[in-house]
């Protein structure tokens, strides 16, 4: 891996930032009426308006107020929240843990259910089970998240008493380390979804890998069937998936905030869920700046362990 | 090879970007063929056209009241009167989930429309152009991707009073980025191949070269691409109206549908949840199956 590419991926990674940030900011600068109209409601009175609007400086050049917003974003400031007087970094900082707890179970529990599935079926490609399953995974991951976690609880929370209808509540991460039990459902809804693109992956993976002299080499050569698969179907189908996890990472962050929403878990979805329905838009700026800037370090990341997983990758 | 064609390769799970036929006209009677094949691709079909003259073709036989309340009726079970029993505003679920399906189809194959032409012109001219044309026009769209699509329209949802129109536009412009990247991987392989090499060396113009050569050649990814973005449109169309962003009343879709009737879920009025809620999943379901199964037909290397 050259020092070069890094750098290069590096710099990409922050332009697309900075490209994330103007989408953000031209958004919600867009709004009828600008920020102060919907932070002060349709009640207050031009003076207070204007008032506002000259004490937040919403009346200079919207490129220096953009300039603005990006050096408080660099200081890690993100703004006040109106609706919970409390700073968008307070906030963010509470949520932020427990949506990364739930994106990383699902993660984790797709990857384990997923990946074998999927190499399984490649081996018995086009037999009756092979179809089945892939009906399923298809089905999984077209299930809307808030559909299927309505049905998990309508069946597992009210039917069966077995699991709380919604997520571990409090505001703090121990909260949902003490309460695992109520993490259930959440995780086991964004897993469903998740379980079916790494099946699916790792079917065709493994299929072209199937299909490679080197494993016609390994069989002739003496080794068992299990020894094949192990050794090299499953070694080079798991080369792909890395860039699978970054590729569906937004995917899976938009699914949490469903799951969250849907289990009232107080994660980033719900905050800005609750703040986008209160218009508290330095929240919502917030929440979207580093739900975009995670997607975009998880791509990273993929590319680059890619690099290191398989050198034979070469730019 | 630029690392931007690697990324590329990655997209795709079938990592099939390595030498593709172009495919000629006894083909396409094979390629039904292999997509007929394709068990799960043809229920999809089937699917798809069942909802389509459902939504349609079924309210002009099925015709209910679906614009004014009618209170008297509300909640009632199926009956010979309501096929599917009563909202709880009195509306006729079954005739309900007919004018739900009609915005649902309405929304999901517009804005997979937009999405794509945007998608296909960005991506073939990112590709076409290369260079910092290339890179600028691709950063844009990393930028887009990175944003949650989710996170994008329920903002725009809190702005404006969304309508069809409205949503199509939305969900268009914000699902352009994934067709943007892969067209421009497949004009990228395409330049360079030995066919657009030997047309060019045969004398043809830029034009006939895009039109005989280019297009031809893209044309699978972008029909496969349409196809998985209808399912995500309309999934995503769905979720929003089911936290309460969708089209106001009298207007209505499944997702509405499906809060709507949660207020319910303890009466056992499983009547105004089930069949928006199985509604929605076929619907989904059946694009993607039909997007699977075109995937295996127009992009396989044999």
């Amino acid at each position: 891996m050259s020092v070069a590419y890094l750098i290069r991926r590096l710099l990409q990674a922050i332009i697309v930032v900075i490209g994330v940030s103007i989408i953000v900011f031209v958004m919600v600068h867009s709004l009828p009426g600008g920020p102060a109209r919907a932070i002060l409601g349709p009640q207050a009175t031009p003076i207070q308006v204007k008032d506002f609007i000259v004490a937040n400086g919403y009346n200079k050049p919207l490129i220096v107020q953009y300039f603005n917003y990006l050096g408080q974003l660099l200081h890690g400031n993100l703004g006040y929240s109106y609706t919970e007087n409390a700073p968008v970094r307070t906030l963010i900082g509470q949520a932020l843990p427990k949506t990364a707890l739930l994106v990383f179970l699902a993660y984790g529990l797709g990857l384990i259910v997923g990946v074998p599935l999927g190499i399984w079926q490649a081996v018995h490609r086009d037999g009756a089970l092979d179809h089945a399953l892939t009906s399923v995974e298809l089905t999984g991951y077209s299930m809307p998240l808030f559909w299927l976690g309505l049905l998990l609880i309508d069946g597992l929370a009210i039917g069966l008493h077995l699991f709380p209808p919604q997520g571990p509540q409090g505001p703090t991460i121990s909260a949902s380390f003490s309460d695992p039990v109520a993490l259930v459902l959440p995780v086991v809804t964004l897993m469903i979804t998740v379980f079916g693109s790494f099946a699916r992956f790792a079917r065709s993976a493994a299929l072209d890998s199937l299909a490679q002299d080197y494993i016609r080499t390994a069989r002739a050569k003496g080794l068992t069937r299990r020894q094949v698969l192990t050794r090299h179907v499953l070694r080079n189908s798991l080369l792909p998936l890395i860039s699978l996890i970054g590729l569906i990472l937004p995917l899976v962050i938009a699914g949490a905030l469903v799951v969250e929403q849907v289990f009232n878990y107080p994660g980033m979805g719900l905050l800005f869920w609750n703040s986008a329905i209160a218009r508290d838009y330095p929240v919502v700026m917030g929440v979207a700046m580093v739900v975009a800037v995670a997607t975009v370090l998880g791509s990273l990341l993929a590319d680059i362990l890619y690099r290191f997983a398989d050198p034979r990758v070469s730019y | 090879m630029d690392s931007e064609d690697v990324t590329l390769l990655k997209d795709r799970p079938s990592a099939s970007a390595e030498v593709r036929a172009p495919k000629e006209i006894s083909g396409i009677r094979r390629g039904l063929r292999k997509f007929a094949r394709r068990r799960s691709a043809v229920v999809g079909a089937i699917i798809v056209l069942f909802l389509l003259l459902f939504s349609f073709v079924g309210p002009l036989v099925y015709r209910t009241n679906q614009v004014t309340t009618v209170l008297a009726n509300a909640n009632q079970p199926p009956s010979a009167a309501h096929l599917l029993g009563t909202s709880d505003v009195g509306y006729d679920i079954l005739g309900r989930l007919m004018a739900g399906g009609q915005s649902a189809l309405e929304v999901g194959i517009g804005a997979a429309v937009v999405a794509i032409i945007i998608g296909t012109w960005w991506g073939a001219l990112a590709g076409y152009f290369g260079g910092w044309v290339d890179a600028t026009m691709m950063r844009i769209a990393d930028s887009v991707l990175a944003i949650p699509a989710l996170l994008l329209v329920l903002l725009l949802g809190t702005i404006i009073q969304p309508s069809v129109v409205l949503l199509v536009i939305e969900i268009g412009a914000i699902s352009w980025a994934v067709p943007a990247r892969l067209v421009r991987g497949e004009t990228l392989s395409l330049r360079v191949r030995e066919f657009v090499e030997a047309a060019k060396g045969a004398g043809a113009s830029g034009r006939w070269i895009v039109f005989r050569h280019m297009i031809p050649n893209v044309i699978g990814v972008v029909i496969v691409q349409t196809t998985l973005s209808i399912a995500n449109s309309i999934a995503l169309f769905a979720v929003i109206s089911y936290l309460g962003l969708g089209p106001p009343a009298p207007a209505t879709n499944w997702g509405a549908m499906l809060s709507n009737g949660l207020n319910y879920v303890y009466d056992g009025y499983w009547w105004e949840i089930y069949p928006a809620g199985i509604a929605i999943v076929l619907a989904v379901v059946a694009f993607n199956f039909i997007g699977e199964g075109l995937r295996d037909t127009l992009e396989s290397r044999d």
